[in-house]
Formats: structure tokens, C-alpha cells, sequence
């Protein structure tokens, strides 16, 4: 028992970070919004380069995985620096692909996935993929068949605007039948869920922050009680989202990666609106870069599962006592 | 980074399982806060001690096992997972006893540490004082030196467990003109029934006794109940207060048993749906705070302090506890009104958490100014 990442792991969420750091998302994020997406794949393949994909799949097809743990420590730097596109989407296909009896479609679509050459995206009827306008490997499910679409439809506008909403085209090759689309989900909500505990993180950095360098009255508003406390419970849920994400990435238990979802889609939610009143109509402004987490916070919080379908897996999960 | 225990520490737990399965009373004991209550959970720790489970990661001369911090935990699952008695002795195995490791002589050790372990010193917190609460700075008790001691003058209050309990420790002042209010203070124990204590018991919100005042009246303490040197009692009282004490004021254990028991009884009750997140979130509650906590004692093993982290553990359990037992009670309608049940004693207890050991406004304090780097500022 030691519940701690260990150095190597650490090392490899700090290279990411260090990456991140370096490549202005918030830029890329405006022009991934426009539906410009070169910087945003050139971005994309730097994440592939530094193995993220490879975590999810396994070395039969050129991955380095399952890595659930390294997977959910990546994502959250994801979250962090606010990266656009079809992240958890790339990791539930390429879990999708690898989980096939037929060892077919994997051996052809998951080298592009890990590489960076691909992203794809998933649905089923009646849902939007995310980012069907970016993707390169379009996956659709209905009536227990797995198709590779061959497009996507008008693109819906989120009230996130890096995540464009695509439904998906009917027909197209089938790849399987029954696929495991449940292992795919616990990937999809498990990566969400580090990656909003990621935007949790950053939005609370960030209104620290502004709230040392704000004054008024006369003092920074960062030595107001009132504000204090707000931000003191934001560091609370984070704090307590962060075990549950990685423990769910150790266990895998659907009931496990529900909780972590909801538990830290709650957490970076809250922290959303705490960082919105405490930074004023400043915060309530598009091209205020704090903008970008606070729509993704809203958007992550029912991406694969809403928190009532999270907390309805939870309880039939039963008792918890390990 | 793993969640699976060696089979050493597998085998510890098995063992305590099997005792408690052997030994745990069927029926659950008379709440603590009462006499009759008070004595059988004294009963139940000197059972407990017997076989050494009473403190079992104290060294083996005082009555431990040396377990270490990650048996402990599983102890507590396995404790609480069994519907084990609460501990009367908490006080003293939780507050004052890290303190005598870490400041307390040997003699003081050997003298105080076995009958804690074995229940037959129970002891009560005397920090509080009026007008003082999660303010230490502002005590105003005194001791003033005499031959071979000290005589303890003043009132204390909200002292837990004081009603029942047989000594008592806390913080007096011993130079009322030092330059700072947190200076000149000393640490001491003293004996409740010593001449000068009377103890008035308070009711809390059920009625049940289970704080009181002390009045002091020149009560003397010899020199050997001194905790480290006079004057310097602040320090000691904050040295432990952020070591493992602050992973083990409350046990995820505890809580854990108690989501699964609401789970049980939302299941008894239907599994109405208007119910179901509040029972999710306990349970995620549990589960999160087990972890944190597992977290924490793995930074801790590798030799990190836990230090102002355990405010975040403080405001989460002690909220966590109170909404946990919001929902059994509601889930029980009119049977949650009535105050005999096992729930509505948790409820009660839970409701003093956010209050005692800083008050969760404090502790909010603590954590935005010691871990957010916020500016001091008006309160």
C-alpha cells in the first residue's frame, strides 16, 4: 500500500505539464473554437508524442498500456492547461477498438491513435460525438453494431466553445457487433474525470491569484473572510476529488470511476462558480482566458454521464468497505 | 501506487477481525455521555486492552502492538465494520498521549500511558475556556507556582467527557505578563477529583451529559504533571497537533461503516429514488475521505509532516459526518424525531464537529491563508 504517485509517474505528469505550459492553449483553444484546428493537431500530436494515447492502449497494437493510473495523471494536466479536443473521446474509441474479438480493426486504426496522427471521436443514435469536424476516426454505435461513419452532420454549438458538437453520419463499414462499449465508458468517465479535476485545479490557481493582486477597500479582496472561506471549499472538494480519481483508476470498478466522475465534475463545477463571483464581470467576459475553464467545467459535468447517472451507478455499486 | 496491503498487513487484520467477531457485545452499549454508559464503555476498553487491541499502534510496553499508522487504519475499518462500541478514551489516546511521546518524560509515560490504554483513566480535554473558544491565546486560567507544583486557579468549559471522566489536561497561564498572549503558558494534568475541582456537567443538545465546567480553585498539580518546561505550553499543544494526530481525530473507518449502514437502510426503506444521491454522496464521502486519508498516511510514512493538511481532513469529516446523518434520519421520517436510536446519537455527535477542535470558520481560515497563500487579513 503506498497511495502516492510514484517518481517516475511524477516526472511524467511534469513533463507534460512543462509542455503544456509552453504551448499558449488558450490560443490554441480560440482557434480550435473557430474551427481552426492546426494548432490544435499540432498540439495534439506533441501530447501523442509524449506517450498520453499509448496509455490506454495495449503493446499488441504500438501502445505502451492499459496505464489507467499514468492515463488519469495525464488528464489531469489536460484539464489544467484547458486542452481542446476529443481527449476522453480518443481514449474510449481506442479502449473500444483494442476490447474487439476481431483483432482487425485495431491492428488498422489504434498505431494512427497513438501516434497522434488520428483523433477520434464516438456516438451512439441520437447523441453528438464531440468534435466530429476534427476527428479523423469516426466511431457510431446502435443496436449493438459498431460502424466507422463515414461523416458527421451540422456542428451544435457548446457552451463550451472548444467543444463542438457533431452527430454522426448512419452507416458506413461495420467494424463488430456487441462491442464492450461498458469498458469504454469507464475509460470515457474515468479521463473525464481527471481532466475536470484538472480545470478544478487551474480555476483555483488562477482565482488565487487574482485575488492577491485585486484590491479594494483599500486591501487585496484575497484578505477578506468572506472570500477566503469561498476558496477554502473549493480547495476542499478538490482535495478530496483527487483520491477518488486515482483510486478509480487503480480499481476500474464502474462504481469507482462513477464516483470519481461525479465527484470531481462537482468539484470543478463549484470551483467554476466561485471563480466567477470572485473575480467579478471580469470573469463574465469571453475574452478573459478565464473563460475557457469555466465553460469546460459546465460541459465536463455531464459528458458520459450526468451526476444523477453517476450516483445511480454508485449505489448499485453496493457496500464500499475494502 | 497501489491499494493492495502485504499479506503481513492482511494477516494484522484478519487477526482483528476475528477477535472482534469473538468479542464485540451483540447488543450496542448505553450511549457514553451517560453514567451507566460511561461505565460499560470503561468495561469494554479494559476488554479490548486485555488483548491488547486498545491502542494498537502504541509501542508494546504502554500496551500496544506497534502497529504503525496504515494497521491502524485497518484496525478502525475492521473496528467500526464490526459495530464496535465508541471510544470513551479518545480524549486521551488521541490529544494527550502523542504529546507525552513526543514531550512527556519517560516517567510520565510509564506512569499514564497503560491505564489510558487499559480505560481505567479516562480523560477529559480542559482546553476551553469562556470567552476563549477556538481563540487558545485568550486563556485566562492561571497556575502560579508553589512548592513542588502549581496551583491551577480559574474556569474551564465544554470540556468533553469531563462529566464522567477521572483527570484532565490543558493549557494554564503561568505568566500573565509575558510579551505575547501565546507565551507564558503551561501544559499540565491534573486529577478532577483533587481538592479545589468541581466539575458542573453541561447537557448538550439531547441533554446528555456529555461536556461540564470546571471550577479550580487553587488546585495544585506537582511539578511531575508538568508537560515539558512551564511556559512553553503553546508550543507543545501545536507540535502534535499537526503530526498524525490530525490523520487520527477521526478514523475513515467510522465512516465508512456508517455509509454502508445507510446504504442498508436506504435499501430497508425501499431504495426511494428522492433519496438516492444523498446516499451516493455518502458513500463517495467515505470512500474519497479513506483515500485521502490513505494519501496522507503514505506522505507521512515516507517521513512528510501532515501539518496545515489536516484542516482540509477536519472540515471535510466533521460536515461529512452531519450530512451523512441528515439523510438516515430523513430516510427514517417520524422515526428520526425519536432520540433513542443509534442514528440520532451519531446526529447529535456529528453536529458538535464543525464547532470543536477549531472551528471550521478557523480552520477555513488556516486553509486559505497556510495552503492557499492568502494575505492575513480582517476576520
Amino acid at each position: 500500500m503506498r497511495f502516492l504517485l510514484d517518481t517516475e509517474q511524477r516526472a511524467f505528469t511534469e513533463s507534460l505539464d512543462a509542455l503544456l505550459r509552453a504551448a499558449d492553449t488558450p490560443s490554441v483553444v480560440r482557434d480550435w473554437g473557430r474551427g481552426e484546428h492546426a494548432a490544435g493537431r499540432a498540439l495534439w500530436s506533441r501530447i501523442a508524442r509524449a506517450g498520453v494515447f499509448a496509455l490506454a492502449v495495449p503493446e499488441a497494437y504500438e501502445g505502451v498500456g492499459p496505464l489507467p493510473v499514468e492515463l488519469a495523471a495525464a488528464f489531469v494536466e489536460l484539464g489544467r492547461h484547458a486542452v481542446p479536443g476529443p481527449l476522453a473521446e480518443t481514449v474510449a474509441a481506442a479502449v473500444l477498438l483494442a476490447g474487439l474479438d476481431d483483432p482487425g480493426p485495431a491492428k488498422r486504426l489504434l498505431p494512427a491513435l497513438v501516434s497522434g496522427e488520428a483523433m477520434a471521436t464516438l456516438a451512439g443514435p441520437g447523441s453528438y460525438a464531440l468534435d466530429g469536424d476534427a476527428a479523423t476516426t469516426l466511431l457510431s454505435y446502435d443496436g449493438g453494431e459498431l460502424r466507422l461513419a463515414p461523416g458527421h452532420g451540422p456542428i451544435r454549438p457548446s457552451l463550451d466553445p472548444a467543444r463542438r458538437l457533431t452527430p454522426l453520419a448512419a452507416g458506413g463499414e461495420r467494424l463488430a457487433t456487441d462491442p464492450p462499449l461498458a469498458t469504454a465508458l469507464t475509460w470515457a468517465r474515468l479521463a473525464v474525470a481527471a481532466q475536470a479535476l484538472g480545470v478544478g485545479l487551474a480555476l483555483l490557481d488562477r482565482t488565487v491569484a487574482y485575488v492577491k493582486q485585486r484590491t479594494q477597500f483599500g486591501v487585496p479582496v484575497g484578505s477578506f473572510q468572506a472570500v477566503k472561506h469561498r476558496l477554502a471549499d473549493a480547495k476542499v472538494a478538490l482535495e478530496f476529488a483527487r483520491p477518488l480519481v486515482l483510486g478509480a483508476a487503480l480499481t476500474l470498478a464502474p462504481a469507482d470511476v462513477a464516483a470519481a466522475k461525479v465527484t470531481a465534475c462537482e468539484a470543478a463545477y463549484g470551483t467554476a462558480r466561485t471563480a466567477l463571483q470572485l473575480h467579478g464581470a471580469i470573469g463574465y467576459t469571453a475574452e478573459y482566458d478565464l473563460s475557457l475553464w469555466l465553460t469546460k467545467a459546465r460541459a465536463l459535468r455531464t459528458a458520459w454521464g450526468s451526476p444523477g447517472e453517476c450516483r445511480a451507478e454508485v449505489v448499485s455499486g453496493g457496500p464500499r468497505r475494502r | 501506487m497501489d491499494l493492495t496491503h502485504s499479506p503481513a498487513d492482511e494477516a494484522f487484520r484478519a487477526e482483528a477481525r476475528d477477535w472482534l467477531r469473538t468479542h464485540v457485545p451483540p447488543e450496542p452499549l448505553p450511549s457514553l455521555e451517560t453514567e451507566e454508559g460511561f461505565a460499560a464503555h470503561r468495561a469494554w476498553e479494559a476488554e479490548l486492552s486485555a488483548d491488547r487491541w486498545s491502542v494498537v499502534n502504541w509501542p508494546e510496553e504502554y500496551g500496544g502492538r506497534d502497529a504503525g499508522l496504515l494497521r491502524w487504519l485497518l484496525f478502525e475499518e475492521e473496528y467500526y465494520a464490526a459495530g464496535a462500541p465508541g471510544r470513551v478514551g479518545q480524549n486521551g489516546v488521541s490529544l494527550l498521549a502523542p504529546t507525552l511521546f513526543d514531550h512527556g518524560t519517560r516517567e510520565q509515560r510509564a506512569r499514564v500511558l497503560p491505564p489510558m490504554a487499559r480505560g481505567e483513566v479516562i480523560w477529559a480535554q480542559a482546553w476551553s475556556e469562556p470567552e476563549a473558544g477556538s481563540d487558545l491565546a485568550a486563556l485566562r486560567s492561571g497556575a502560579v507556582r508553589t512548592d513542588g507544583g502549581w496551583l491551577l486557579s480559574g474556569q474551564k468549559t465544554w470540556s468533553s467527557r469531563a462529566a464522567f471522566a477521572d483527570r484532565a489536561f490543558g493549557l494554564f497561564r503561568s505568566e500573565p505578563n509575558a510579551p505575547r498572549p501565546h507565551q507564558g503558558l503551561t501544559y499540565v494534568m491534573f486529577d478532577l477529583r483533587a481538592p479545589g475541582v468541581t466539575v458542573r456537567p453541561i447537557g448538550r443538545l439531547d441533554g446528555k451529559p456529555a461536556f461540564a465546567e470546571l471550577f479550580l480553585d487553587e488546585v495544585f498539580v506537582p511539578d511531575e504533571d508538568v508537560i515539558g518546561e512551564p511556559g512553553q505550553g503553546w508550543r507543545i499543544a501545536m507540535s502534535t497537533a499537526g503530526n498524525e494526530r490530525g490523520l487520527m481525530l477521526r478514523s475513515p473507518g467510522r465512516f465508512l461503516a456508517s455509509a454502508d449502514r445507510l446504504l442498508g437502510l436506504w435499501e430497508a426503506r425501499g431504495g426511494p429514488v428522492s433519496e438516492r444521491d444523498r446516499v451516493a454522496d455518502a458513500l463517495m464521502g467515505a470512500r474519497a475521505y479513506q483515500l485521502f486519508t490513505y494519501a496522507a498516511a503514505s506522505r507521512f510514512l515516507e517521513g512528510s509532516s501532515v501539518g496545515p493538511e489536516s484542516s482540509l481532513n477536519k472540515v471535510f469529516w466533521s460536515e461529512y459526518d452531519i450530512a451523512l446523518h441528515e439523510t438516515a434520519l430523513d430516510l427514517l421520517g417520524e422515526e428520526g424525531e425519536s432520540t433513542d436510536t443509534a442514528w440520532a446519537e451519531g446526529y447529535v455527535f456529528a453536529l458538535a464537529g464543525p464547532i470543536y477542535a477549531g472551528t471550521n470558520e478557523i480552520q477555513r481560515d488556516i486553509i486559505a491563508e497556510r495552503l492557499l497563500g492568502l494575505p492575513k487579513g480582517r476576520r
